[in-house]
């Protein structure tokens, strides 16, 4: 069956830990277009999640850092952070060993990409699993890409990455949809904190939204991080998304600068899969 | 200059429960296992957030340290306020 359905959220611990320091019209915009990816991931009916998620410090340090790293455990616990600051509820969600190491094997052909048994899940990936997924019991296949710290994967490696990913994944038999998490423009835990680059934004989604992502892929770590803050290097799961839908128009479900959760928060569907 | 093993700390108490746990109880205790010179043992005994960043400790490890200590959102911006962007 294949990809069943394709998306890109932001996951700002804020949509989850502190919704009501948001204007309530803004942050209800931004709520009202998660439940209506809900509404597309229910119909799509996907037996498997892809979830292509930042490392935020949970599952690598220095010592050893990998661009691309696949789970293939048997389930993941997340959200690591704790629920009095978060506000999802920890949950074991299903992992898909088989398929997760035969995506492995398919996509070691051209992309080096490490593996893991266990990997935690943070608010990157739970914070939109919340909304889309609440009952956390369709298996996953988390892949955590380094949006983290220098070095970074280059821009076109992740693009790249996603290609493979979505070549593999057509042909095969299970319902799958691809979830990708991170970004916008937002400068975490530095004293820019709060900072939104919202023309930075906008214009990346215009990309998406013509299927021209590619040029952001020529985009130096400089320039991504002067521009939009260094948590926009987690635009690469957006790219790899892309990538894997054959850079497919998509969708802008919403975009809402969100200055209480300091982020520029976008949500995307990929028309392809709609 | 041992950023790297302040860092080591604040990963060490995001992924580690009893790491996290034994910073609470005895907290010189689990530094001892890092090697911090003494103004690194200060910053972080202190929770001084301003001379952490100073020292190159990434944000996003500097983050869950202050929300760890109780430092919330507005504080956490206070301590930060003025410096320049470092990381």
């Amino acid at each position: 069956m294949g990809i069943v359905t394709a998306f890109a959220a932001s996951h700002a611990p804020g949509i989850t830990g502190w919704p009501e320091n948001a204007p309530p019209d803004q942050a209800q915009r931004f709520l009202e277009g998660f439940k209506s990816l809900h509404g597309r991931l229910t119909s799509a009916r996907p037996e498997l999640l892809i979830v292509l998620t930042p490392e935020h410090w949970v599952n690598f340090f220095l010592n050893n850092m990998p661009a691309f790293c696949l789970g293939i455990g048997e389930s993941f616990n997340g959200p690591i952070e704790e629920t009095a600051w978060l506000k999802v509820p920890k949950a074991t969600l299903p992992g898909a060993p088989r398929q997760a190491r035969a995506l492995f094997d398919a996509m070691s052909q051209e992309i080096d990409i490490a593996f893991s048994e266990e990997l935690s899940l943070d608010h990157g990936a739970m914070v939109p699993l919340h909304f889309l997924t609440p009952q956390m019991n369709v298996p996953i296949i988390p892949i955590i890409m380094n949006c983290l710290t220098h070095p970074l994967p280059p821009l076109s490696r992740c693009y790249r990455l996603g290609q493979v990913l979505g070549d593999i994944v057509r042909g095969w038999p299970e319902r799958v949809a691809i979830v990708a998490t991170g970004g916008l423009s937002h400068w975490p835990g530095t004293p820019q904190a709060g900072k939104i680059n919202v023309d930075f934004d906008r214009k990346f989604l215009q990309a998406m939204i013509e299927g021209a992502t590619e040029e952001f892929t020529r985009y130096t770590d400089m320039e991504i991080e002067s521009q939009a803050g260094p948590g926009a290097h987690e635009i690469r799961p957006w790219l790899a998304a892309a990538g894997a839908a054959r850079n497919a128009k998509a969708e802008v479900i919403t975009y809402e600068p969100v200055q209480a959760w300091a982020t520029g928060c976008g949500l995307v569907a990929f028309d392809e899969f709609h | 200059m041992s950023l790297y093993f302040v860092q080591k700390l604040f990963y060490h108490l995001n992924v580690d429960p009893k790491a996290k746990k034994l910073f609470q109880t005895d907290p010189d205790a689990l530094l001892a296992d890092y090697r911090l010179t003494p103004q690194e043992i200060r910053a972080i005994k202190e929770a001084d957030l301003a001379a952490l960043y100073r020292m190159g400790v990434h944000p996003l490890l500097l983050r869950p340290f202050a929300t760890l200590k109780g430092i919330g959102n507005a504080d956490y911006r206070k301590a930060l306020a003025g410096l320049a962007e470092g990381n």
